[in-house]
C-alpha cells in the first residue's frame, strides 16, 4: 500500500482551559478557629501561589503558638459532646460533608490545581472524588465502630492534631479527617504552606454544613506551625504525612509522653516488571506509576525493576510513551503532566537530578516546550543506574524514574527491599501463582499487581520501615484514632 | 505447535482506553477532527436489500457528503457486496472515492477456501480497490492458526492490486490475547489493513478493542517495517465515538497516521451525524437529522 497521505488535515488538540469564572475565591483567609473564620494572633499572612505562573492567589493567615492554643482549647471544648452525639448524628455530618464536597466538586478542583499545579484531569477525577469518597465510606463506619476492631468496646482519644503535605492537600485532609471526626475525636489540620487554599474551602464546607464549633479547626502555616501543634499539651494524638526528616523530629519530640502518633512518610517504592508480563499495559502503569501528579506522590514507583531480558522492549516502548506525555498548563483538561508544586520542591528535584548524571546514570528527558513562568521538570528517564547511586536510594519526589535490572524472582525480591523505605510496590506479571508469592515477600505497606496508584477508602495504606506506621483508609484506618477494650 | 500468545491485561487496557476517552476535543480540534473523520468514513451498505438504486445514492454522499458545507472532504471509500462492485465502481470512477467490496463469504466466512477466492476473483474483476475479507473463526477459535494464515495468504494472491482489509470479528474471539494474536497473524500473512468486526456480530470497534489492535499494528511496524492500516467497524455511529477513536490513534500511533491511507471508520449512520456536529460547530445550534440526506 502506498503510505502517501492524501488528505493534509493536520489534528492537534485546541488549548482546553477549564473556566475559573465559577470560583469565588476571598482576597485573604483568616484561620478556621471555633467554627468561624479567625484573624490571627500576630496578624501574619502569607502569600499563596500558583505554581504555574508564580502569581498570588490570595492571602492566607498562618497561626502562631496563641493560635494554636485557642485552637486546642476550642476543640478540647467540642470534644466531649461530639462524642457523645448517637453514632448515627456524627455520621450525619460526615455524610454532609461529602455530599458538600461533590457539590462544589469543579471549584475544588479548580482551585487545588490552581494552587498546587497539578493537572485539573487528575484533581477532577481523582483528588476531589476520592476526598468525597473518604467522607461517604467513614461517614459508613460511624455507627460500626466497634465492628471494625473485632467487637471490642471503643472510645475516642480526644483531640488529634494532623498535619497534611502539599501533594493532595484536600485528599489528605479528608483522608485524616474522616476517620477522626467518625470515631469522636474533634481535630485540628495544618495543610501545607504552599496549598492551604482547598482546606480553607473545607472549612467553609464544615460551617455549611453545620457541624458544631470546635470539631474541626483549620490553622495554614509552615513548619513551625506544625511543630508548635504536636508539642502543644493539650494534644492526645498526632497524625503526620510528610518528609521521613520532619517525622523523625515529632517521634523524638513526642519521646516519653502519653500522645500517640501515627506517620506517613517518604518511600522509593519499587515498580517491578516480570518478562511475562502484559508489557503495554505494564508502560501505563510505569507511567502512572511515576509521572502521576509529577511525580509528588510518596508510595510513587520510582525505582523501576525490570528483568533483563526483556529490559531493552519496555525501555523502548517507554522511551515512546513519555513522548506523548502532554506537559504545560495544570488548567488545560487534556494536560498530563502539570508544574512542579514549588521552587523549593524543583531544586531539589534539579539537585538529585545533577548527582544522577555527576554517578555516571543515563539520562534521558522528553523535548517539550514548557512554560516560560511557572516551575517546570519535564519527565525523565535514568537508565544504567546502579543500586548505589543516589537517585536509586533517595526520594527525588518528582517526575523521575531511575530504571535498575534484576534476573531472578530472588533478585527482584532482593533489590526491591533493598531500601530503608517500605511504603508501595507494583507487581507487573500474568502469572497470578507468582504475583501473589512475590507480593507475600515484599516489605511494602501496599502492592498493586498489574496497576499502581490507585487508591480507595475501603483499602489501608501506609508503611514500612522508614516510610511511617499506622495505616489509613478502610477499617484499618479506624484504629488509630480510637482507644480499643483489650 | 502449540500456540504462543502475548499477554494484555485487559483491565490495563479498557482503563487506558477510557481515559483517551476524555481528550477534550473542543472548537478548532473538533472541526479538524470531524474533517479527518470524514475522510477516513467507508461508507457502507450491506444488506439484502441493496440495489443499484441505493448504491448510486450512496456514491454520490460519499463524493460530496455535505454540499452546503464545501470545506467537508469526500469519505474515503464505498463498502458494498461483490454483486454490486460493478455499479459502485462506474458512479465512483474518477472520485478518489474507493470502492471496497466484502468478499470471501462474508459475515460468517463458513464456506470452502475455493469459494472465497472465487468471491474475491469476482469482486476484484468487476472494479473493487479494495477488498474485505473476514478470517476464519471455525479455524482460529480450533488453535489452527496456520490455516487462518493460508486463508488470508491466497486471497491476498486472489486480490491482485487491490487492498486486502482482514477482519477479525472481534466479538467471537473472547479475549484480548487472541485480538492482538489474530492481528498478528493477519499481518504476517500479507493483510493491507485489519479491521474490527463485520458490523453484524454483538460488538465492533470497542475502545479497547481499537486500542489493542493499534498496538500490535504498532509493534509490528517497529519489528518489520512493514505498514498496516486499521479500519474500526461496528458501534461506531457518534462524532464522539469517532474523535476517541481518532484520539486511540492518534496517542499510540503518532500523527503521521491520520490520514485515510492508513486509517478507516467503516459505518453507515456516522457520517450524519459527522455532519450535524460539524455544522453544529459553526452555527452554534444543533441541527435535525432530517437537514442531511441519508443516502
Amino acid at each position: 500500500m502506498t503510505t502517501e497521505p492524501r488528505t493534509s488535515i493536520v489534528w492537534d488538540y485546541a488549548p482546553a482551559p477549564e473556566a475559573t469564572d465559577h470560583v469565588r475565591l476571598r482576597d485573604r483567609y483568616g484561620l478556621f478557629i471555633d467554627g468561624a473564620s479567625r484573624d490571627p494572633a500576630e496578624s501574619r499572612y502569607e502569600q499563596t501561589l500558583n505554581p504555574a505562573t508564580e502569581q498570588p492567589i490570595a492571602e492566607v493567615a498562618w497561626a502562631g503558638p496563641a493560635d494554636v492554643t485557642r485552637a486546642i482549647d476550642s476543640a478540647r471544648a467540642a470534644q466531649p459532646k461530639w462524642a457523645a452525639l448517637p453514632d448515627r448524628e456524627r455520621a450525619k455530618y460526615l455524610f454532609r460533608i461529602a455530599r458538600l464536597i461533590q457539590e462544589r466538586a469543579r471549584e475544588l478542583a479548580v482551585v487545588e490545581t490552581m494552587d498546587g499545579g497539578k493537572p485539573l484531569r487528575e484533581s477532577r477525577d481523582v483528588d476531589i472524588p476520592l476526598a468525597a469518597a473518604h467522607f461517604f465510606h467513614y461517614a459508613g463506619w460511624a455507627d460500626k465502630l466497634r465492628y471494625g476492631v473485632n467487637a471490642r468496646e471503643v472510645a475516642p482519644l480526644g483531640v488529634v492534631g494532623q498535619i497534611v503535605p502539599w501533594n493532595f492537600p484536600l485528599l489528605m485532609a479528608a483522608w485524616k479527617l474522616a476517620p477522626a471526626l467518625a470515631c469522636g475525636n474533634t481535630a485540628i489540620l495544618k495543610p501545607a504552606e504552599t496549598t492551604p487554599l482547598t482546606a480553607l474551602l473545607l472549612a467553609e464546607i464544615c460551617q455549611e454544613a453545620e457541624l458544631p464549633a470546635g470539631v474541626v479547626s483549620i490553622l495554614p502555616g509552615d513548619g513551625e506551625t506544625g511543630a508548635t501543634l504536636v508539642r502543644a499539651p493539650g494534644i492526645d494524638k498526632v497524625a503526620f504525612t510528610g518528609s521521613t526528616a520532619v517525622g523523625r523530629d515529632i517521634q523524638a519530640a513526642l519521646a516519653g509522653r502519653p500522645t500517640s502518633l501515627t506517620l506517613e512518610l517518604g518511600g522509593k517504592s519499587a515498580n517491578i516488571v516480570f518478562e511475562d508480563a502484559a508489557l503495554d499495559q505494564a508502560v501505563e502503569g510505569i507511567v502512572n506509576g511515576i509521572f502521576f501528579n509529577q511525580g509528588h506522590v510518596c508510595c510513587a514507583g520510582s525505582r523501576l525493576l525490570i528483568q533483563e531480558s526483556i529490559i531493552e522492549t519496555l525501555i523502548a516502548k517507554l522511551w515512546r510513551r513519555m513522548g506523548r506525555l502532554r506537559v504545560g498548563d495544570p488548567l488545560d483538561k487534556n494536560t498530563d503532566v502539570g508544574a512542579i508544586n514549588s521552587a523549593e520542591q524543583l531544586q531539589r528535584i534539579e539537585t538529585l537530578v545533577a548527582a544522577g548524571e555527576d554517578e555516571g546514570a543515563q539520562r534521558r528527558t522528553i523535548a517539550c516546550e514548557l512554560p516560560e513562568h511557572g516551575y517546570w521538570f519535564a519527565p525523565t528517564l535514568f537508565t544504567e543506574v546502579s543500586p548505589a547511586h543516589r537517585i536509586a536510594v533517595e526520594e527525588i519526589f518528582g517526575p523521575v524514574v531511575s530504571v535498575l535490572s534484576f534476573r531472578t524472582q530472588a533478585e527482584a525480591i532482593e533489590k526491591a527491599n533493598n531500601s530503608r523505605y517500605g511504603l508501595a510496590a507494583g507487581i507487573w506479571t500474568d502469572k497470578g501463582a507468582k504475583a501473589f508469592e512475590v507480593a507475600s515477600a515484599l516489605r511494602a505497606g501496599v502492592v498493586w499487581q498489574n496497576t499502581y496508584n490507585h487508591f480507595d477508602p475501603t483499602a489501608a495504606f501506609g508503611g514500612y520501615k522508614e516510610s511511617g506506621f499506622g495505616r489509613e483508609g478502610g477499617p484499618a484506618g479506624l484504629r488509630p484514632y480510637l482507644k480499643i477494650a483489650r | 505447535m502449540s500456540r504462543r500468545l502475548a499477554h494484555v491485561d485487559r483491565v490495563g487496557v479498557e482503563e487506558r482506553a477510557a481515559q483517551l476517552g476524555k481528550r477534550s476535543i473542543k472548537t478548532s480540534a473538533k472541526q479538524q477532527g470531524i474533517r479527518l473523520a470524514v475522510s477516513m468514513v467507508d461508507l457502507t451498505t450491506l444488506e439484502g436489500a441493496d440495489t443499484p438504486g441505493k448504491v448510486r445514492h450512496l456514491c454520490a454522499k460519499a463524493v460530496c457528503p455535505a454540499p452546503t458545507m464545501p470545506e467537508i472532504p469526500s469519505a474515503a471509500g464505498v463498502c458494498v457486496y461483490s454483486a454490486l462492485v460493478g455499479v459502485a465502481h462506474e458512479a465512483l470512477a474518477g472520485t478518489g472515492v474507493k470502492v471496497a467490496s466484502v468478499a470471501a463469504g462474508f459475515p460468517a466466512g463458513q464456506v470452502s477456501l475455493e469459494a472465497k477466492l472465487r468471491d474475491t476473483e469476482d469482486a476484484v474483476a468487476a472494479g473493487a480497490d479494495e477488498v474485505d475479507m473476514v478470517i476464519s473463526r471455525e479455524a482460529f477459535l480450533a488453535g489452527d492458526d496456520a490455516r487462518v494464515q493460508r486463508e488470508v495468504a491466497r486471497i491476498k494472491d486472489a486480490c491482485g492490486d487491490a487492498h486486502l482489509k482482514v477482519i477479525l470479528e472481534t466479538a467471537e474471539l473472547g479475549s484480548y490475547d487472541h485480538v492482538r494474536h489474530a492481528s498478528m497473524l493477519a499481518m504476517e500473512a500479507g493483510a493491507d489493513f485489519v479491521k474490527t468486526s463485520t458490523g453484524k456480530a454483538s460488538s465492533g470497534a470497542t475502545p479497547g478493542v481499537c486500542l489493542v489492535m493499534l498496538e500490535a499494528i504498532r509493534d509490528y511496524a517497529e519489528v518489520t517495517g512493514r505498514i498496516v492500516g486499521f479500519k474500526a467497524a461496528g458501534g461506531v455511529s457518534t462524532s464522539k465515538a469517532a474523535l476517541h477513536r481518532l484520539v486511540l490513534v492518534k496517542e499510540t500511533l503518532g500523527d503521521e497516521w491520520l490520514t485515510p491511507e492508513r486509517i478507516r471508520i467503516g459505518a453507515s449512520s456516522l457520517l450524519n451525524d459527522l455532519l450535524l456536529q460539524y455544522a453544529k460547530t459553526e452555527t452554534g445550534r444543533y441541527g435535525r437529522a432530517e437537514d442531511f440526506s441519508k443516502e
